[in-house]
């Protein structure tokens, strides 16, 4: 059974079809990449997924370890196990990052019926992930994204898709707004983070993110469907030939 | 799924589950006001004429002024002749174990957190002999008295201590000072005193006691406190536990007076009926509060979380007389449905160096109403003073307002004022962030709104400041679930 099945996706914004039949087949311990030009509905297909309120899904079916991903409400699906690093993280003044994370995974750890980490046993977890996306432990008590930088923003996405061990994380554009020495951090956090447990897609416009976080599949979406599919050579054939090489042959194609 | 708009009306639409008891068998005066009530009022509570005196010249005050208008707030004209002005509560109905109390009650003492030997006085359960309320205070009240501090009801500060109330009574808000403070001084019920002598500093917060022995203060209340030269003390008015009430109009006074070097701090949290989601109800608080730092050095501070009454016009102020001084105001209110709030600060600079920090968080739902309203006044002689004002208002939902009013007086060349305002309404992106965390939507709520009122619970007491975080999530709940 795949992890995550998408079946022919059709979703709209403000009456406007942007996804016209997505299919996309995730299995555990895959890291697959979704890569196009700006407009073409990458990020509406990680707002689908995540739940996005004002995204509506007009047709086609998502089945996340089997059960329908759509009937649920966002908090459940993060309570499932699906994670989004945001484009554009969010600021919440006053409130402090690891206070926030700490209510979040006692969310997720009730849902799964573990038992709720004291303060603790908490502050360790939360050291040792600081470690691993090479993160300084005062942002742990500074109000969630506030006066954070772009870099530290993303960087923060990471920490935070550490400390609730997502099955399924999904990388919207993490690498947008970074400079190359905090690409590298970012990218080496989220190999750690890899393993045979937990499925990745990664959403990106530029090839240069797959050099370091190298992907099993990479599909190009292309005005609000999927045109090719391949493996992580498909990326670097892209980069060199652009979008409209795809565009082009898929015109052939038809 | 829900839109956006939705989940923040849901929210709105919090619903005040506790209603009123109208349960005390009154001995009472017929409504109306006149001389023979007030004198009626001053012979029952046994008070020496120099009192009848002073509330008879607070009532002829009263009668030539007008009820004031600037307020930004609406409501119907009050019929003062239908007010009953002096009620003795008899007896309680009691009931007989708390499984006799409505479970939604219980459920909202539980999540405020209060014990349950207390839910079960606030719920007007017999309370057996092993909690004795009174002795309880009774044992606070010793510890205290060999202190030198006095705290006790008002009217027994008058019988006790005349000279004490006789010195300061009217002397921070003069009984001529405004209608709703004239009112009070004719026709005050009781209150609280506190006197901390030169040099002591009050060993506990002025609360646990407190809130077993305020819920039966009246309409209209009046408290005074003072501190004597190098005195400290906290003090920390009402209860987060819903507050059932059957008076519509509450016109409180508050004086503080801080000597050389003393400090005194006022913490309130007031819960009571906002009225219902038609804007139907609910207490009118016009309120008036006011501390005078009269020596050097000395600090006031108040602190205020307002979440009840369907409409609040209150002030807390400081008249910063001696030079050094410092004036403190800190607030968090809350408007959900129809309720409206005009609330703020005067900070008056008379002395040299003196320094004022105002910091308000207005937060309004539903279709409420809120108004910040500030006046800093730097006089001539204030040297060097300051004056710092952050006013923020947060919005939840699109049928809600803020407003604010900061008005700056500065007198002389050497001294600064800074103001800084922000409005900002809860954002759907903030909400889906954290629910993509896992939180749930009511939480998430929660969570946004505490993280913006963070830099008012600071400066609240510790175990207060728990109450009042969760008391927010109280007041905003929803039926979202």
């Amino acid at each position: 059974m795949s992890l995550l099945e998408v079946k022919n996706l059709h979703a709209s914004v403000n009456g406007k079809e942007i996804l016209h039949g997505i299919n996309l087949q995730v299995n555990i311990g895959e890291v697959h990449a979704i890569m196009g030009p700006n407009g073409s509905g990458k990020s509406t297909l990680a707002g689908v997924l995540a739940g996005r309120e004002a995204y509506i899904v007009t047709e086609g079916q998502v089945l996340y370890q089997g059960k329908n991903l759509l009937e649920m409400d966002p908090e459940e699906r993060a309570r499932e196990g699906v994670f989004l690093a945001f484009q554009y993280p969010v600021e919440i003044p006053g409130v402090n990052n690891s206070y926030f994370l700490k209510a979040a995974l006692n969310a997720i750890r009730k849902h799964k019926g573990l038992e709720e980490l004291d303060a603790i046993d908490f502050l360790s977890l939360l050291k040792q992930k600081t470690k691993l996306v090479d993160m300084n432990e005062s942002f742990l008590n500074r109000p969630v994204n506030e006066g954070f930088s772009g870099g530290e923003k993303k960087r923060n996405e990471i920490f935070h898709m550490a400390v609730l061990e997502p099955t399924l994380a999904i990388l919207d554009e993490t690498d947008s707004g970074l400079d190359i020495d905090a690409l590298k951090t970012v990218s080496e956090g989220v190999n750690k983070l890899r393993s045979k447990e937990n499925a990745t897609i990664i959403v990106t416009h530029y090839q240069r993110l797959l050099n370091y976080i190298v992907p099993d599949f990479v599909h190009v979406l292309v005005d609000g469907i999927i045109v090719k599919s391949g493996g992580k050579d498909l990326a670097i054939k892209l980069e060199e030939l652009g979008y409209d090489w795809v565009r082009e042959e898929t015109v052939h194609a038809v | 799924m829900a839109t956006e708009t939705n989940t923040i009306e849901q929210f709105a639409d919090q619903e005040y589950k506790y209603g009123f008891i109208t349960d005390i068998e009154a001995d009472s005066t017929p409504a109306g006001l006149n001389e023979d009530i007030i004198r009626f009022i001053s012979a029952k509570k046994q008070e020496p004429e120099w009192l009848l005196e002073w509330r008879l010249k607070s009532y002829r005050h009263w009668q030539k002024m007008e009820e004031p208008r600037w307020p930004n707030v609406k409501y119907p004209p009050i019929d003062y002749q239908a007010i009953v002005y002096y009620s003795a509560p008899k007896k309680k109905i009691e009931l007989k174990d708390i499984s006799e109390v409505d479970p939604e009650l219980l459920r909202t003492y539980d999540k405020l957190g209060i014990p349950l030997r207390e839910q079960e006085w606030l719920a007007g359960v017999a309370v057996d002999a092993v909690f004795d309320s009174v002795s309880v205070a009774t044992t606070f009240k010793e510890k205290l008295r060999e202190l030198g501090i006095v705290f006790c009801s008002f009217s027994e500060a008058v019988r006790e201590y005349p000279d004490l109330v006789r010195k300061y009574l009217g002397s921070v808000v003069p009984a001529n000072d405004n209608y709703f403070a004239a009112l009070n001084s004719a026709v005050f019920s009781d209150g609280s005193f506190c006197f901390i002598p030169k040099g002591v500093r009050c060993p506990m917060e002025l609360s646990t006691y407190f809130r077993i022995n305020a819920a039966d203060t009246g309409q209209f209340e009046r408290t005074l406190i003072v501190a004597e030269e190098g005195s400290q003390v906290s003090y920390l008015e009402g209860c987060t536990a819903p507050m059932r009430d059957k008076n519509q109009l509450h016109a409180a006074v508050v004086e503080l007076v801080a000597l050389d070097n003393a400090r005194i701090k006022y913490s309130t949290v007031q819960n009571w009926y906002p009225g219902d989601k038609e804007g139907r109800g609910g207490i009118y608080n016009f309120v008036t509060k006011r501390g005078k730092c009269a020596g050097v050095n000395s600090k006031i501070s108040w602190t205020q979380v307002e979440t009840g009454s369907a409409i609040t016009w209150k002030y807390p102020s400081v008249l910063l007389i001696g030079d050094n001084s410092v004036g403190e105001f800190y607030s968090v209110a809350v408007v959900n449905n129809y309720q409206q709030a005009d609330t703020g600060t005067k900070m008056t600079h008379i002395g040299k160096n003196t320094k004022s920090t105002i910091v308000s968080k207005g937060i309004s739902a539903g279709h409420g109403q809120n108004s910040y309203r500030g006046l800093v006044e730097m006089k001539k002689n204030a040297t060097n003073s300051r004056n710092y004002s952050q006013c923020d208002s947060l919005l939840l939902g699109d049928k809600c307002g803020a407003h604010t009013f900061p008005y700056i007086e500065v007198k002389n060349t050497s001294s600064k004022a800074e103001h800084e305002a922000t409005t900002s309404k809860i954002g759907e992106d903030q909400i889906f962030y954290c629910k993509q965390r896992g939180l749930s939507t009511e939480d998430a709520v929660n969570m946004i709104v505490n993280g913006f009122c963070r830099e008012v619970f600071h400066e609240l007491p510790m175990e207060f400041a728990v109450e009042a975080q969760k008391l927010l999530g109280v007041s905003l709940e929803g039926s979202v679930g």
